[in-house]
């Protein structure tokens, strides 16, 4: 962003005033790093030369980034299995249409577990995705119980030989433990028939502090292994997740940028830093 | 809700409260304290510096009187309270009703925000106000909204119209527009749109958005945001403001523990008032947002309001006058009436949440009870007294062995459980015949005149005397 490299330029000539440091601070709470983060980069770069400045910063984000695996696990023996949990509304029913056309498009044969059996409706979303991505969605009775959907899916897919499971859940607020301890029963009783191999988190872009207690909750009940950052394409930031990368080192896997299902793109960590001052 | 913005202004107080005098200073360091509590809790950089600025304005405004004052940290405590108060909106703001019904209702907002799920909660809010309210459903592009919407409305037994089955299919304009014919024609008096999540920065779809609005000409728009969003609320909600254009705002979510940033920052920024608030996921979790209120809460003072018309509403008329001339003809309070009072604190609602609005609810221990509180336990409660005759329920004294054991099988619990919700009955009974002779005894908060003896509700948080896992019963003890 302007206010950045403009900041930036004025640091570099060696003029710093404290009110650029605060309003570098500030830049960096408003990309939602947290201000317990964003105080800690500027004492990082308060420390260095100036021209060194920009670059101390980066290192400093770099350095947080988790260097846990960013790569979709697979596994060649038998089908992977993908879990996507998350909160109401952070766009999981929509990222997991995403990732089966990621994976068809790497020619792997993919089978849907709609295990969202609260939201109204939310079956139906993940069938006409599942029609239109040509893919096999196992279902259950409304209100049903999530864990016997995706265990009936864990089923099918080992007997049919797929190559990759997946589980979309109901969105669930963290703090409510009796859903939080349904979500772990799912996990549980999935693994009865195949291991899971992936937990992804679908987090909101615009997602504030908040995330990080969901991001630990999460952790706690299914270990989750990754992140999927969704709505990339408004005009937040994100910096939540690098936020949570540095908390909990579960690394960001995906970023979603839109309503199509190919919108889903492999993390890079430049252009996403990078975006973070844009 | 706001739990750690609120746990960090109690700090903030309680490290002023044990200051005698107040010095400039203190003043400062408190304004840092909070300044730091707010942006930790994603609210918006420009609106903390309001805040901080008149904080410290206002404040030093009066220093000579506060230190005249007996409590001088209670006065900077008002300020802070008229501030959030004013930072949140003033008063709360009611639906403007069209003179000329159907009063139409657009809603807008992010993806995922919550727009379907809270055209029900209104559109159920209304009908129980005694309103014919239609829900149009104009989202057509996420796949399946409209039959979300559908399975909504026919939960709530409101109408939905939805000609066209979505999916990217249709003219959400054309769809806004006959529903409102169709309103019209149909008598219905309110008409609530449900549109299509849209990002900010998308000018394209937020033409879409304003096309609607142009063709229905809404009385009331409201901004649907997700509580638990950070710095962006600002950004889009003013991009809504200027693309589509909105009156009002709608948090959703603000059950889980989001810090308060979209609540603090919005009303500030664009002007427009926060109209209600979705606190759950059934239809029921929905309500008017009253800024003073939320600013209540924030300060650890509890929402004392909230609860006494959530037990009005509860409690029936009848069997509050009936367990109120018991009470005061000296007659002994019975496990019957107990179980009148269990059913009606469940129709209150969970208990987790009514507890939370009590004083004090966000401190620690308190805090800690009631993330561990089991909302079962008050069934199992209830079984218990179910399973016994109406003579038993009328003279616990007649509780033998074999009474006990056959009430403990029908309720599938234990002996040892009905032998202790009895025993803590039995002290329940006696406390309240202290109480009577006006001996003390557990006391019913200030501002809840026709709420019956609701020991649950008043109690289970005191841990000093706590024996029992069962909230319900733990109330009983004293």
């Amino acid at each position: 962003m302007a206010l950045f490299s403009k900041l930036f330029a004025k640091i570099r000539s060696g003029s710093t005033s404290s009110s650029d440091w605060a309003e570098i601070e500030l830049a960096l709470i408003a990309a939602d790093l947290g201000a317990k983060n964003a105080a800690e980069i500027i004492e990082i770069a308060k420390k260095v030369k100036s021209d060194e400045i920009d670059t101390a910063i980066s290192a400093a984000l770099q350095n947080w980034l988790s260097d846990g695996n960013r790569e979709l696990i697979s596994s060649s023996d038998r089908p992977t299995t993908v879990m996507i949990v998350g909160v109401n509304g952070t766009g999981k029913t929509t990222s997991t249409a995403k990732l089966v056309a990621y994976l068809k498009r790497q020619n792997q044969s993919v089978l849907l577990a709609a295990a969202d059996t609260f939201r109204a409706a939310a079956v139906e979303q993940l069938q006409t995705w599942g029609d239109r991505l040509n893919v096999a969605v196992v279902t259950g009775p409304s209100n049903g119980d999530p864990a016997s959907v995706a265990f009936d899916a864990a089923t099918k897919a080992k007997a049919d030989g797929i190559n990759y499971l997946i589980i979309d859940t109901a969105g669930r607020l963290h703090t409510k433990s009796g859903l939080m301890d349904e979500l772990t029963k799912v996990k549980r009783v999935v693994e009865k028939v195949l291991p899971i191999d992936e937990v992804l988190l679908v987090v909101d872009a615009t997602t504030g502090q908040n995330g990080i207690v969901q991001a630990k909750i999460f952790m706690e009940s299914v270990a989750i292994t990754g992140l999927i950052l969704t709505k990339m394409d408004g005009s937040a930031k994100g910096g939540i997740a690098l936020a949570i990368e540095r908390e909990t080192g579960v690394p960001i896997k995906f970023i979603g940028t839109g309503e199509a299902a190919e919108d889903l793109q492999v993390f890079e960590a430049e252009p996403y830093l990078n975006g973070l001052f844009h | 809700m706001f739990e750690s913005l609120s746990a960090k202004f109690q700090g903030a107080f309680a490290s002023l409260r044990s200051k005698g005098r107040i010095k400039s200073g203190d003043i400062e360091e408190i304004a840092a304290e909070i300044r730091a509590a707010l942006l930790d809790s994603d609210v918006a950089v420009a609106v903390v510096d309001t805040f901080i600025a008149q904080l410290t304005e206002r404040t030093n405004a009066v220093i000579e009187d506060l230190n005249k004052s007996t409590n001088p940290a209670n006065a900077v405590f008002e300020i802070v309270n008229s501030l959030l108060i004013e930072i949140l909106g003033g008063s709360a703001r009611r639906i403007r009703l069209a003179k000329k019904p159907p009063t139409v209702i657009l809603l807008t907002g992010l993806q995922g925000a919550g727009k379907t799920s809270l055209a029900g909660k209104l559109a159920k809010y209304l009908k129980d106000q005694g309103n014919t309210p239609l829900l149009i459903a104009s989202d057509l592009q996420r796949p399946n909204a409209v039959t979300q919407l559908q399975v909504v409305g026919e939960s709530i037994g409101v109408p939905v119209f939805a000609p066209e089955p979505g999916n990217g299919v249709g003219d959400p304009v054309k769809v806004a527009k006959n529903g409102l014919a169709f309103a019209q024609d149909k008598l219905h008096n309110i008409v609530i749109v449900d549109t299509a999540g849209r990002l900010g920065v998308d000018t394209e779809l937020l033409k879409q958005a304003k096309l609607i609005k142009d063709a229905v000409e809404p009385d009331e728009t409201l901004y649907v945001v997700d509580a638990m969003v950070g710095q962006d609320a600002v950004r889009t909600a003013q991009a809504f403001l200027e693309g589509v254009g909105f009156d009002a705002v709608v948090l959703t979510k603000l059950d889980g523990d989001a810090r308060g940033g979209a609540a603090l920052s919005i009303t500030q920024v664009t002007g427009k008032p926060i109209m209600f608030a979705a606190t759950g996921e059934k239809v029921t979790d929905f309500d008017l947002f009253h800024p003073d209120r939320m600013a209540s809460r924030i300060l650890g003072l509890g929402d004392i309001q909230t609860l006494a018309e959530q037990a009005k509403g509860a409690f029936d008329g009848d069997t509050a006058a009936k367990l109120e001339s018991k009470f005061a003809s000296g007659e002994d309070f019975t496990l019957e009436d107990f179980l009148a009072q269990l059913e009606a604190m469940k129709k209150m609602g969970s208990m987790t949440k009514l507890l939370g609005m009590l004083p004090g609810a966000n401190s620690g221990a308190m805090k800690k009870q009631l993330e561990q509180f089991d909302e079962g336990e008050l069934v199992k409660t209830q079984s218990i007294v179910q399973s016994m005759t109406p003579l038993e329920r009328n003279d616990p004294k007649v509780l033998n062995g074999s009474r006990r054991a056959r009430i403990a099988q029908g309720s599938g619990r234990q002996v040892s459980d009905v032998n202790s919700l009895v025993e803590r009955f039995t002290q329940a009974q006696k406390v309240m015949k202290q109480m009577r002779s006006g001996k003390g005894g557990p006391q019913m908060p200030p501002g809840m005149p026709n709420f019956p003896q609701a020991p649950a509700a008043v109690r289970p948080a005191n841990k000093k005397k706590s024996r029992s896992g069962n909230p319900a019963k733990r109330a009983l003890e004293s």
